[in-house]
């Protein structure tokens, strides 16, 4: 019997499931030890100032907007801030999210009330059609975007519109629906790895990696 | 056998009284979305249609569905089987058996040639035949020899609308659905593990109202009662919209009748009337009873995972994948470092350093 909508839904929540995992699990893995295995060169001058602590405090300070920096780049500040925080709450507080979360790794925490979690997906979504405006018009974002940009904003907002359109039922099939939520999102996964998107993973590394350098160099943030 | 007598007929010769008869047809216009000015209709068209000859095949089943059926209470099954249908042929309820059984099943198919309903529950081996047999005849074969002077097929439950738990992975007997046998007659399904009783009694009252089959959905579901989810018309769904779970079944949010989801409910995507029409006269159905719905009436829900996972959660077990990604990705993570490292080798070897003179002699 062909099941169409439910046969689609079990796919996700099996095979294609495995699979965006495997793919997830394996390219993080070699994206991370491809970066760590660089290495770094010996620093020979001494620490010019005691910098020590730097590299963990930047991995936070570099989340407030250097002075200036707001009111030079408004919408990628702000706009920037409420579509992470939105997605956070989105993809960590929905009930249904912490479940899965629970059913992997057996941890969990308690949700918010499913209308914030939806009210919060409407903002981020909006939120994320303005980055993308200001990026079409902004001359100097619009000459330094390629594709890659264009092709991750779309696999994050079709997770947050799917799941919405889910959600509220908004189309005539729900089961289809939410099986093309969790396809967005396994698409979304799979790409994490190979796109800018590894920044969820990397700006950590990153971030203490400056941080630190800057510390021993006596310019520490 | 279907007698030459009205369905009106019938009833008055019974006794059912015009108010209990119309009480009937409310009920019916009802349960098919129609609105309250049809019941008249309804009634018209009732009153004068012939009993219908039915044959019942049962194939590779539980009897849940006939024990489903024995519960119906509008109308009851001795109202269904003495008044609105002839039911001919039901291995269940039919007082002959062997020779006598099967010479009653013909007889119904040719004195009624066109015009019979044939309702089926369980679905069918195309494997060995030997799996299960009739009176010595194969269940497909048995099947296609009653469906041919069908009017149409009624395949009652989810095994013989979606091939059900006989289907389940390995499959053993090669078991599939009605539809994937029968072709060239309008078959309705009628899906639940079991199916509500009213719901089959609600196609057969569909079929002698109007002289066809109801409106389907994609899947050969007949709208009036598969329109909706379960959790459209769940009574625990403003619990849902308020993030109020019950976390496990003997909790405090369970005694106090808080939604299922966390504990496996998949009412979400379940189309069917449980929630409505309820079972025993309308008593309660699984989820007032405590239960979350285990998607019964939705094809492959007997390998869809655990009834007790959640439903955003992956059907099955992932730490084995996982583990194993894991390790191919940290063995992939070092060849690919080894592989740069190799590379910065080569770069640094070749690598020659500018003197003075090059300088000199580019400029």
């Amino acid at each position: 019997m062909n099941g169409g909508s439910m046969d689609f839904l079990l796919w996700v929540r099996g095979t294609g499931f495995n699979i965006a995992m495997v793919v997830l699990i394996v390219g993080v893995l070699v994206r991370l030890i491809e970066i760590l295995a660089l290495g770094r060169k010996a620093d020979l001058a001494p620490r010019r100032s005691d910098g020590k602590g730097s590299g963990w405090r930047t991995i936070f300070t570099r989340s407030i907007p250097p002075p200036g920096m707001l009111k030079a780049s408004p919408v990628t500040y702000i706009a920037g801030y409420i579509f992470h925080l939105g997605l956070f709450i989105v993809v960590f507080l929905f009930v249904p999210h912490i479940l899965l979360i629970k059913d992997l790794l057996g941890i969990s925490w308690p949700g918010l009330p499913s209308a914030l979690v939806d009210a919060v997906t409407v903002i981020t979504l909006i939120t994320m059609v303005a980055v993308l405006a200001n990026r079409l018009t902004d001359p100097v974002k619009r000459f330094l975007s390629g594709f890659e940009d264009y092709l991750v904003w779309a696999l994050t907002a079709l997770p947050l519109l799917t799941g919405y359109l889910a959600f509220n039922h908004l189309t005539p099939d729900y089961t289809f629906m939410l099986a093309l939520h969790i396809l967005s999102v396994q698409l979304l996964l799979v790409a994490l790895p190979f796109t800018k998107l590894m920044h969820a993973i990397t700006f950590v590394l990153a971030r203490w990696y400056t941080g630190d350098i800057f510390g021993r160099k006596g310019v520490a943030s | 056998m279907s007698s030459g007598k009205t369905l009106g007929e019938v009833l008055r010769d019974q006794g059912v009284s015009r108010r209990g008869f119309l009480k009937f047809c409310t009920a019916m216009a009802s349960m098919m979305a129609l609105p309250p000015g049809s019941v008249a209709a309804v009634a018209a068209a009732l009153e004068k249609a012939r009993r219908p000859s039915v044959i019942w095949l049962s194939f590779q089943e539980c009897t849940g569905c006939t024990e489903s059926l024995t519960r119906s209470h509008t109308p009851t099954l001795e109202g269904l089987i003495l008044g609105q249908v002839s039911l001919d042929y039901h291995h269940t309820l039919q007082a002959a058996s062997g020779t006598a059984a099967e010479h009653a099943r013909m007889q119904a198919m040719k004195e009624n040639h066109g015009k019979y309903l044939v309702v089926v529950d369980g679905s069918l081996p195309l494997g060995n035949p030997g799996y299960s047999t009739i009176a010595g005849i194969s269940n497909v074969e048995m099947l296609k020899e009653t469906v041919e002077g069908a009017a149409a097929v009624i395949a009652v439950g989810s095994c013989a609308a979606f091939g059900g738990i006989p289907m389940a992975q390995p499959n053993p007997t090669g078991a599939v659905s009605v539809s994937q046998i029968v072709k060239d007659r309008p078959v309705v399904n009628v899906p639940g593990c079991p199916p509500i009783p009213v719901v089959i009694t609600g196609v057969l009252a569909h079929f002698l109202t109007f002289g066809g089959l109801p409106e389907l959905d994609e899947l050969g579901r007949p709208l009036a009662f598969y329109g909706d989810t379960i959790h459209d018309r769940c009574y625990r769904r403003p619990f849902y919209d308020q993030g109020l779970f019950a976390e496990s079944f003997d909790d405090e949010g369970a005694r106090k009748g808080w939604c299922l989801f966390k504990v496996g409910c998949k009412g979400p995507v379940t189309h069917n009337a449980c929630a409505t029409t309820k079972w025993n006269d309308g008593t309660s159905f699984p989820i007032e009873s405590g239960h979350g719905c285990l998607g019964c009436s939705e094809p492959n829900f007997w390998d869809a995972g655990s009834f007790y996972k959640p439903l955003s959660a992956p059907t099955g077990t992932i730490n084995q994948v996982a583990a194993g990604a894991a390790l191919g990705g940290v063995a992939a993570g070092a060849a690919v470092a080894w592989h740069n490292r190799k590379i910065r080798g080569e770069a640094r070897a070749k690598h020659e350093p500018v003197t003075l003179d090059d300088l000199e002699k580019s400029s």
